[in-house]
């Protein structure tokens, strides 16, 4: 025979599915998006991290290539949602190749990137004086003014600092191995101590060829 | 919760400044698989939640409406759910019952009160899966299935009654 509950019994046994433990599944919907949403062009943004000896870096990619490597603490995802579109995602396999570069890099395995770039984040004339920076080889520096007068712009070191200072690829395209003309170091989005670290890696990189 | 009519300034997206969609989905992820672990079954709801996330991807650079965003996501579930339930319809009857034991989220608390649940309208059913489990007041519950606060309080009193009817006291059995 059935006995039946009354509505106030019914509620209290639908509210008790409240402490049905749903965390685990829904972490695993949320990290198998990313393949599924590329797949159907809805992932404009891949993001993901990557350890290095400039401590965690961010690397981020669209379809069309390598778009940001930001610093510790630098907020990219949210710079990049603004920026370019919210459909950013964490998408690690998208940046595979980046941070094989990378850690080939850092091991001293590879002196030059074979990444392609999506320059949406700079200025036509930044981009022109990121691409120079760019020519310069590893191991050695060029100063402001020689990149100055490599974009035909002799006159606009300062313009010069402020386009390396807004490269939004920072180690991927070198603008740490460009320095000021008195013999110091000038400055670096990251901080002048990863600069160092930096031309002192290729450096060492060079010599042990 | 955010409030998407509030421009935020200094942004480019049309007024709107949305939060990366990465956030979004870490925010929202359990509130939707679990409506929809009651609303369409354990065995159903990964698939669900995917495809929940997946339309709310596409539509997500266009938001500008004045709701919240769980809300809005519930929404796309709740439709996401009566797809679902229809695909479903037109499948050819299971000759074998689907064996809890082996599928993977475990299986429901009280699975008899969930199949009930499964033959509900299916207004009534994400209704009552929304006031109870999700917690949400009933003007909310009407703006995600589309009917008025006082149809979404009728809904969930014709749930609970059906209900009532359909599952007896497990104890009693």
């Amino acid at each position: 025979m059935k006995v039946r509950m009354n509505v106030r019994e019914v509620e209290a046994a639908l509210r008790r599915a409240r402490r049905f433990d749903v965390r685990a599944p829904a972490v695993r919907v949320a990290s198998s998006l990313a393949g599924p949403a590329a797949r159907r062009g809805l992932l404009d943004v891949a993001v993901a991290s990557f350890e290095s000896p400039l401590g965690e870096l961010t690397l981020a990619a669209t379809p069309r290539g390598l778009v940001r490597i930001g610093f510790p603490g630098e907020p990219v995802a949210d710079e990049l949602a603004r920026r370019l579109s919210p459909r950013v995602l964490t998408d690690t396999a998208r940046l595979d190749r980046a941070r094989r570069e990378l850690d080939d890099y850092f091991a001293r395995r590879r002196r030059r990137f074979d990444l392609r770039i999506d320059w949406s984040l700079t200025t036509v004339f930044g981009r022109r004086v990121l691409e120079a920076a760019r020519r310069i080889a590893p191991g050695k520096v060029a100063t402001y003014g020689e990149i100055a007068a490599r974009v035909g712009k002799p006159r606009a070191a300062r313009a010069v600092g402020n386009a390396l200072g807004s490269n939004p690829v920072p180690i991927v395209v070198p603008c740490h191995r460009v320095v000021a003309a008195a013999g110091g170091l000038g400055g670096y989005g990251g901080g002048v101590e990863r600069k160092v670290l930096l031309l002192e890696l290729e450096a060492t990189a060079a010599a042990n060829r | 919760m955010r409030d998407l009519t509030k421009p935020a300034s200094g942004s480019l997206n049309e007024g709107v400044s949305l939060p990366p969609f990465q956030i979004f989905l870490d925010r929202h992820r359990e509130v939707v698989y679990r409506f929809l672990v009651f609303a369409v079954g354990p065995d159903e709801a990964h698939d669900c939640a995917q495809e929940t996330f997946l339309a709310a991807l596409r539509a997500y650079p266009r938001l500008t409406e004045g709701s919240s965003l769980r809300a809005w996501v519930l929404t796309i579930a709740h439709r996401k759910a009566i797809d679902t339930h229809r695909a479903r319809r037109r499948r050819p009857v299971p000759t074998a019952v689907v064996d809890h034991a082996s599928v993977d989220p475990p299986a429901l608390p009280e699975p008899g009160l969930w199949e009930a649940v499964a033959k509900l309208p299916s207004k009534q059913r994400s209704s009552v899966v929304l006031r109870f489990v999700a917690d949400l007041p009933f003007a909310q519950v009407g703006e995600i299935v589309g009917c008025s606060e006082g149809a979404a309080r009728q809904n969930v009193r014709q749930a609970l009654a059906r209900l009532r009817e359909e599952y007896p006291d497990e104890g009693a059995r």
